[in-house]
């Protein structure tokens, strides 16, 4: 198939191209490819994003979100690829669950998903989960995902036996003694709700566990959704010593303060909790530094009734796969703060690159995972719109910037906006 | 002209809209003190009380100024409803709206509950507690007794010592108490003074001596026995001897201050007998006060203006 006219993001920045592809991969890119062929003119053509924290919900929790749902909304929100996190029910602790998300990925046939393994055994924290048996069936990573392992012993050698089959543990950051079922941030906007925080030390503790012990081990290690300033600030110093460590962050840690919750809206209710500007703005440096390397969307999605109910009763999480590039675009490139080249890059090549997937760039012989976008296409959020089942997103409303248009892979149009 | 639906608490609420409520308020005490209580403002309304937690006092004075006010009155305790059924807290306020009330009052260990109710039901919403968020009509009634022994609430120092941490009431007059150009200072162990009071008015102090100094009322906070969890402090003793307020403290306050205390009080520990008991306390005052600050309210909300 031939796609013309199109602004393509390649190696070096824009280039106005053609493009073919063929077999799921790109086989030729020039400025002018003889034949029919899809007219793109006017929008940008980005390598297909790529998002390592999203939760399918499936097995177990269908009525949040499906394997099904959740491909539509990737499609629809520009992602080629997702890793989808291991707290399902079963949860993902064994090769028969993987295979199953594989499968039922295979058959709704829209984006590749690539599983995420629990660390422990039912996520209980106690016994080492199939590693091995994982990897075989597909498995690309292991976290804890909503926990962390409490057991710093456990955690050691989870890490250790991991990296014998090459996989890295993505690391949720919590101090669950300290955080101490808290709800939102500790800080003026906990104390004017009345509604319980956790300190950003809660999250800062086990960073700087999960570093040590990378360090000590001599291991890499992913951190996952950081939210602090101080976070930030001690992953930053751990790359300068030259620890093994990467780190991810979500549009709404850059978008969103704690200021939010003071209306009890529990769509802001999400675990990092929002906070406050400082950190806000010191997880901007941090993208723009590469301190983070990549943007996630941890997308959660709840049903209405988990989330219409007390604040400090509502499940953690936001929808975020159809928002997560209009937000970044909006807040990161509108802005100035970074190019699209190099937001893209957080999006696409920087993930893939920390799970060792293939694509991420735009290049003959690369797989043919593609978006066309409108850079410049205004458009408000519209929650009720989503195709994700989980509506629950404290964007509604927002004006952002970026319209996906097109999502192609392995050279397949699987979303094409109506 | 009282314009909200609801009252969820007064953070935000003017000082007119207060001194509308406190003055209906003082009115109806003085009525209540030469024992009229029987009034029929209210009559052909129903007021529900639902409560999520435990309380004699609130639920009783909220009961009595519906009754006085010749309200029609049911109390649900959550407890024994349908809530241990699992109903959700949208759900029973659609019920409780399908039949008819007017007004819900409800208690709930929760933050933001009474908002989340108010903006389901129809029926007006008065928050008599909301976890460690406001308790606004506890604030009015202090506010109330205040005014009506020291003459006005605008420059009179108010010192607050106790467990601010887990109190809605602390808030709430912190609330009201700056919004009537009052100054509110606060005292208690670090574990128990959240972050952010600065920013909401507060003059946060560094002893006792500091808090109470030329005070014209103190008011203790009860130390929320159930809310201690993880050792905030290492025992009653120890919190009475260092943070509790006595009578050697009360000598830095302004001659003859008045003693304030929401109540149930740990006798002898946020304040000690002697002043629970004193010539200045007015702890028993203030229920009386949270009797006719409640009856000004379901007035207001139900009818917007009121004569008396």
């Amino acid at each position: 198939m031939i796609f013309k006219n199109a602004e393509l993001l390649l190696e070096g920045g824009f280039r106005r191209a053609d493009f073919r592809t063929e077999n799921g991969k790109i086989v030729e890119i020039k400025e002018k490819i003889e034949g029919e062929g899809k007219d793109l003119r006017g929008l940008a053509v980005l390598p297909g994003l790529v998002d390592i924290h999203v939760h399918l919900r499936e097995p177990g929790f269908e009525k949040k979100e499906d394997i099904a749902s959740g491909c539509r909304a990737a499609v629809k929100g520009g992602f080629t690829q997702i890793c989808c996190m291991p707290n399902t029910k079963p949860v993902t602790d064994n090769k028969v669950t993987v295979t199953y998300i594989k499968a039922r990925a295979r058959e709704v046939n829209l984006c590749k998903v690539h599983p995420v393994g629990a660390i422990t055994e039912g996520q209980k924290g106690e016994t080492l989960a199939a590693i091995g048996g994982m990897k075989a069936a597909g498995a690309v990573a292991l976290s804890e995902d909503g926990k962390t392992v409490k057991d710093t012993k456990l955690m050691a050698n989870a890490m250790l036996y991991a990296s014998d089959f090459g996989l890295k543990c993505l690391c949720h950051c919590e101090d669950e003694y300290l955080a101490d079922g808290a709800s939102v941030n500790e800080g003026y906007s906990s104390t004017l709700t009345g509604l319980k925080g956790s300190l950003r030390a809660a999250e800062d503790i086990i960073i700087a566990r999960e570093l040590c012990l990378a360090e000590s081990l001599n291991l890499p290690v992913h951190i996952c959704h950081v939210s602090t300033y101080s976070g930030v600030q001690l992953i930053r110093e751990a790359k300068a010593r030259g620890v093994k460590v990467t780190a991810e962050t979500c549009p709404h840690y850059f978008t969103l303060t704690d200021e939010a919750i003071c209306s009890f809206n529990t769509y802001t209710k999400v675990n990092p909790p929002l906070r406050e500007e400082r950190d806000r703005l010191a997880v901007i440096e941090g993208l723009k530094d590469g301190t983070l390397d990549c943007i996630v969307t941890d997308h959660a999605p709840h049903h209405k009734d988990d989330k219409n109910v007390e604040y400090p009763l509502a499940a953690f999480g936001i929808s975020g796969l159809e928002t997560s590039f209009a937000l970044s675009y909006t807040a990161l490139v509108k802005s100035g703060e970074m190019t699209a080249e190099e937001l893209v890059k957080k999006m696409s090549a920087n993930p893939a690159a920390i799970l060792n997937l293939e694509g991420g760039a735009l290049k003959e012989g690369a797989p043919a995972d593609f978006i066309a976008v409108d850079l410049n296409e205004e458009w408000t959020i519209e929650p009720e719109a989503f195709v994700s089942k989980g509506k629950n997103s404290p964007f509604g409303g927002k004006k952002v910037f970026g319209k996906i248009k097109c999502t192609a892979v392995d050279g397949e149009i699987k979303y094409e906006e109506k | 002209m009282f314009k909200s639906k609801d009252l969820l608490g007064l953070y935000g609420v003017s000082a007119e809209e207060i001194d509308e409520i406190l003055s209906l308020g003082l009115k109806l005490k003085e009525r209540l003190k030469r024992n009229e209580k029987s009034f029929d403002a209210l009559s052909g309304k129903s007021v529900v009380t639902l409560f999520y937690e435990n309380s004699t006092r609130t639920r009783c004075s909220f009961e009595l100024a519906a009754k006085f006010l010749g309200g029609k009155v049911i109390n649900i305790a959550a407890a024994t409803s349908s809530v241990q059924k699992g109903e959700t807290l949208v759900d029973t306020g659609k019920t409780l709206d399908a039949m008819k009330n007017d007004v819900i009052v409800i208690r709930h260990p929760m933050g933001g509950a009474p908002k989340l109710l108010g903006e389901t039901v129809k029926a007006h919403v008065i928050n008599a507690g909301d976890g460690m968020n406001e308790h606004p009509t506890q604030a009015l009634l202090d506010m109330l007794t205040l005014r009506e022994h020291l003459g006005g609430l605008r420059g009179l120092k108010v010192a607050i010592l106790g467990d601010i941490r887990h109190s809605r009431v602390a808030k709430s007059n912190l609330f009201g108490l700056t919004a009537m150009g009052a100054e509110v200072r606060m005292y208690a162990p670090k574990t128990l003074i959240p972050a952010g009071l600065e920013r909401m008015g507060a003059k946060i102090c560094s002893s006792r001596e500091e808090a109470v100094s030329g005070a014209d009322a103190v008011m203790g906070l009860r130390i929320q026995l159930e809310r201690q969890r993880g050792g905030n402090f290492p025992s009653l003793g120890e919190y009475a001897k260092y943070f509790g307020v006595n009578e050697e403290i009360m000598k830095y306050a302004k001659k003859g201050a008045l003693v304030l205390h929401p109540g149930p009080v740990n006798r002898g520990v946020e304040l000690t007998c002697g002043l629970i008991d004193g010539d200045t306390s007015r702890i028993e005052d203030q229920v009386l006060s949270g009797v006719a600050v409640r009856m000004a309210l379901l007035l207001l909300l139900t009818q917007g203006r009121v004569k008396l």
